[in-house]
């Protein structure tokens, strides 16, 4: 590209100056991929927050009593803060703006081969509404009474009055912040949708578009169709809350377990909404790192919508003894069963794709990998929670946090860190540095195995979850169960300390590292054909034809193991 | 397998800890099976200088069989187990046996009020005994617990019966269970109520025959320490 298209292609889009300011280009911008760094980067600060909680509670659980270097004496209501803040952070404040928003804003226009978001406006209004909830939460620990302290899921009463939690603030504070965050996401979901059916590149049909694209569309309908409820039953709790309404409360004719429909309605759902962004990653990065065309992805794309729809029917299997009428439990279990066909047959394909390739191992080849390899685990320990005979024993017990931690964990840390790292050459035009990659890579994964393996035990052996203290339970401690406790938060002091490396990998290499190409990884995709960084645009020589699928790897026809999408078809050989 | 850590002494329990042992056997292979496969591929497949990957669609049929197969295994498996699940589920959730004697469960912010029926084995009537933290039961004898709250909710759980149930205020809820075993075990309030969630802690005492007459006979008249009952018609529940 010349200086002077660059400085036409500005001047055409009529919003962006050369001089713009900090403040215009930074936090006032319309540019989808600006966007897009806000959120990775607010994702980040909030993951911060979210490991700083957990450091504390555990260290609580392994070394009851003691002052926690850095934090102090973890009380009972500490505790509880603690954990609902680690909860609440790591689900709507960390997996949510990283998978969906930041990989969302940045992809989507790149990888459909247009300009910008259709709505940038709407877009720069939802992060600001998300940076605002972000503040909100953040400031609840400071008010009287402290911050919320009911759990990640806020089940009434206990949220609901303040003579219960003893947060009145707090409570009302958390749901807010919650509330305002969906709105910030229902923003950009609308956004995700509208820019991918009206702006594809020309020649880009349905089956031409990326795995990750469609998954994050698809996880942005089921969000779309899920909070809904949610967001009624936030405004009813807020007004049980503050102006003594009784939606929930039995003395007034209300009921609490509505709530528990509510919440897990969009709760379920939102698992899958998470999700799928996480496998939609991985397709692209084994698909490149083993130049190996994506193994039926018409079947991806189906199972994807069949687990959306089924996602819907599930949602009781977290009520099974919570007092709905035990009957329905039959209908929830089965249905729980059933969604572990299609999520299993996503596994297979990925797995499947893999055969004949040839597989490099490089940083977000090895996340892709181990996404694979620990969601499995925490796939079929779902299993165990829908059977609903089983689930008597297990629910509220760490085998449920266990389970959840494998698919959450793979999902949100494994599938960000390999979006970053594969995606970081475009993103700042610069290389990582493998090696460090690599030792990040090590220092994550076997401690995180370390962490949740100990937790399943404990669970099986009956500890219960949200409890600060194991000594009033004589059961629970029988020989061996503390060393479990404290295996896992030394597991975890270790992982927290390598996600040092990672930082100083990403800020080294943001300005140190070396130089990237517009394409390091030889891959198809339109994204890859944009300068890296992609300009104000995206697209300086002009907005990409398509001419086929995202997959053509090793085509034989080929001598080159690649086919860019946008290659007219006179090229080939 | 679960019997190894935690004692199993309900006549349910043992059901319980067979669903959990099959599921344990069907995903453990194919957990297994998976990661085999898996890392066989990664390995096999790795990058040799001057060897080009294969195109393979896996949108032909005898390439989809590599899919579809372990997608039928799985549904027949799954039916395997949601037979199983459901009818343990059954047994201890939906059809509760004919009680030998019934036992009120009242959780609160942050205790649990057990009311005995006493010497007479009626509730309601003034030889009830009133306990706190503290549930009494004769080994095989079939109880009803009518399970409720004062405030929020709670969740009555014995991990050595496997049982399970969430209290909540204004309902009444019933359930079972049958001891096999005399012994004294942890009762656990397994959901989050407030700050004082984690020092919830309840024993059951199981006791044999002889020495749960000898326990009635000499706490029945005076029950003036532990906290009052509320008659759950005040609780405003359904029966
Ligand atoms: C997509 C990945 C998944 C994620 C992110 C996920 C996440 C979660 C979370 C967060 C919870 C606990 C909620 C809480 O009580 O705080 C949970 C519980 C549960 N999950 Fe999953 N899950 C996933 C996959 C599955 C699958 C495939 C199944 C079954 C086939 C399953 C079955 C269950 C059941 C039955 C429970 C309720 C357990 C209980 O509370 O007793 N999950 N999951
Ligand atoms: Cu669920
Ligand atoms: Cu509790």
């Amino acid at each position: 590209m010349s200086a002077a298209a660059h400085a036409e292609h500005d001047h055409a889009h009529g919003h962006a100056h050369h001089d713009e300011g900090f403040i215009q280009k930074y936090l006032w911008s319309t540019d989808h991929k600006m966007i897009a760094m806000q959120y990775l980067f607010t994702g980040i600060a909030m993951a911060l927050v979210g490991g700083f909680t957990v450091y504390a509670f555990r260290m609580q659980l392994a070394f009851p009593g003691m002052p926690v270097p850095g934090y102090g004496r973890v009380t009972a209501t500490d505790y509880n803060a603690l954990v609902t803040t680690h909860g609440s952070v790591m689900v709507f404040w960390v997996a949510m703006p990283v998978l969906i928003a930041a990989l969302g804003n940045y992809l989507i226009p790149l990888m459909i081969g247009c300009d910008d978001m259709v709505f940038p406006r709407l877009n720069r209004l939802s992060y600001q509404l998300f940076l605002l909830s972000a503040i909100v939460l953040m400031a609840s620990f400071y008010v009287p009474g402290g911050a919320f302290g009911g759990a990640w899921t806020s089940y009434p009463p206990l949220s609901a009055k303040a003579e219960y939690n003893l947060t009145g603030l707090g409570s009302s504070m958390w749901l807010f912040a919650v509330a305002l965050e969906f709105a910030a996401f229902l923003l950009g979901g609308i956004n995700f949708i509208t820019t991918v059916m009206n702006s594809r590149a020309p020649g880009m049909k349905m089956f031409d578009v990326p795995i990750v694209v469609w998954m994050i569309i698809i996880a942005s309908i089921l969000f779309m169709a899920s909070v809904g409820p949610l967001i009624a039953g936030a405004v009813m709790l807020m007004f049980d809350q503050q102006l003594g309404t009784g939606f929930f409360d039995p003395a007034k004719g209300g009921d609490p377990v509505l709530w528990q429909h509510l919440f897990w309605f969009f709760g379920h759902p939102e698992v899958y909404v998470v999700l799928l962004p996480a496998m939609g990653i991985v397709a692209e990065i084994i698909t490149v790192f083993s130049r190996k065309k994506l193994f039926a992805y018409k079947t991806v794309l189906y199972t994807a919508i069949g687990t959306g729809v089924l996602s819907f029917f599930v949602w009781a299997h977290h009520q099974f003894i919570a007092g709905i009428d035990p009957r329905m439990a039959n209908v929830f279990s089965v249905t729980t069963l059933l969604i572990s066909i299609p999520v299993a047959e996503m596994v297979f394909v990925y797995i499947g794709t893999l055969y004949g390739g040839s597989i490099r191992l490089t940083t977000p080849m090895l996340w892709a990998l181990a996404f694979i390899a620990e969601f499995l685990l925490g796939g079929v320990t779902g299993i165990f929670l829908g059977a609903s005979g089983a689930d008597i024993y297990f629910h509220d017990t760490y085998f449920v946090i266990a389970h959840f931690h494998y698919t959450f964990f793979p999902i949100a840390f494994i599938g960000s860190f390999a979006a970053i790292t594969y995606w970081f050459p475009k993103m700042f035009g610069r290389m990582m540095s493998e090696t460090w990659g690599k030792v990040h890579f090590w220092g994550t994964i076997i401690p995180f195995n370390l962490i949740f393996i100990p937790l399943f035990l404990l669970g099986a052996r009956g500890d219960h979850r949200r409890i600060y203290d194991y000594r009033h339970f004589p059961d629970l401690m029988k020989a061996g169960m503390q060393d479990l406790r404290i295996l896992a938060t030394l597991a975890l002091l270790v992982l927290l300390a390598f996600q040092v490396v990672f930082l100083v990998n990403l800020f080294h290499s943001i300005f140190r590292g070396e130089k990237a190409a517009a394409n390091p990884w030889n891959a198809n995709t339109l994204e890859w054909q944009a300068p890296s960084p992609p300009p104000h645009g995206n697209f300086p020589q002009g907005l990409p034809n398509v001419y086929r699928g995202p997959y053509e790897y090793s085509h034989p026809d080929r001598a080159e193991d690649y086919w860019p999408q946008t290659e007219p078809e006179a090229a080939k050989s | 397998m679960i019997d190894q850590y935690v004692e199993s002494i309900s006549t349910f329990s043992g059901d319980i800890d067979n669903v959990i042992w099959v599921v344990f056997l069907i995903v453990g292979f194919w957990f297994v099976l998976a990661e085999l496969v898996f890392f066989g591929l990664i390995f096999k497949f790795l990058a040799k200088p001057g060897v080009k990957a294969k195109y393979v669609s896996g949108e032909r049929p005898e390439e989809k069989r590599w899919v579809t197969l372990p997608h039928y295994a799985t549904l027949a498996f799954d039916v395997a187990i949601i037979v199983l699940a459901i009818k343990v589920w059954h047994d201890v959730k939906i059809d509760l046996p004919k009680a030998d004697s019934t036992v009120r469960v009242i959780s609160q912010q942050w205790a649990w009020t057990f009311v005995h029926p006493g010497p007479d084995n009626q509730l309601d009537t003034p030889d009830d005994i009133t306990t706190v933290d503290e549930l009494h039961v004769e080994k095989d004898k079939t109880y009803h617990f009518e399970l409720t709250s004062r405030d929020v909710l709670h969740s009555f759980s014995v991990p050595v019966f496997r049982l399970k149930q969430d209290a909540i205020p204004g309902r009444i809820i019933k359930g079972w269970f049958k001891a096999t075993q005399t012994g004294q075990y942890d009762i656990q309030c397994t959901e989050i109520c407030g700050i004082g969630h984690g020092i919830m802690p309840a024993r059951i005492i199981i006791e044999s025959p002889a020495q749960h007459r000898t326990w009635n006979q000499s706490n029945a008249p005076k029950v003036a320490d532990a906290a009052p009952t509320t008659p759950p018609t005040q609780l405003g529940g359904m029966p």
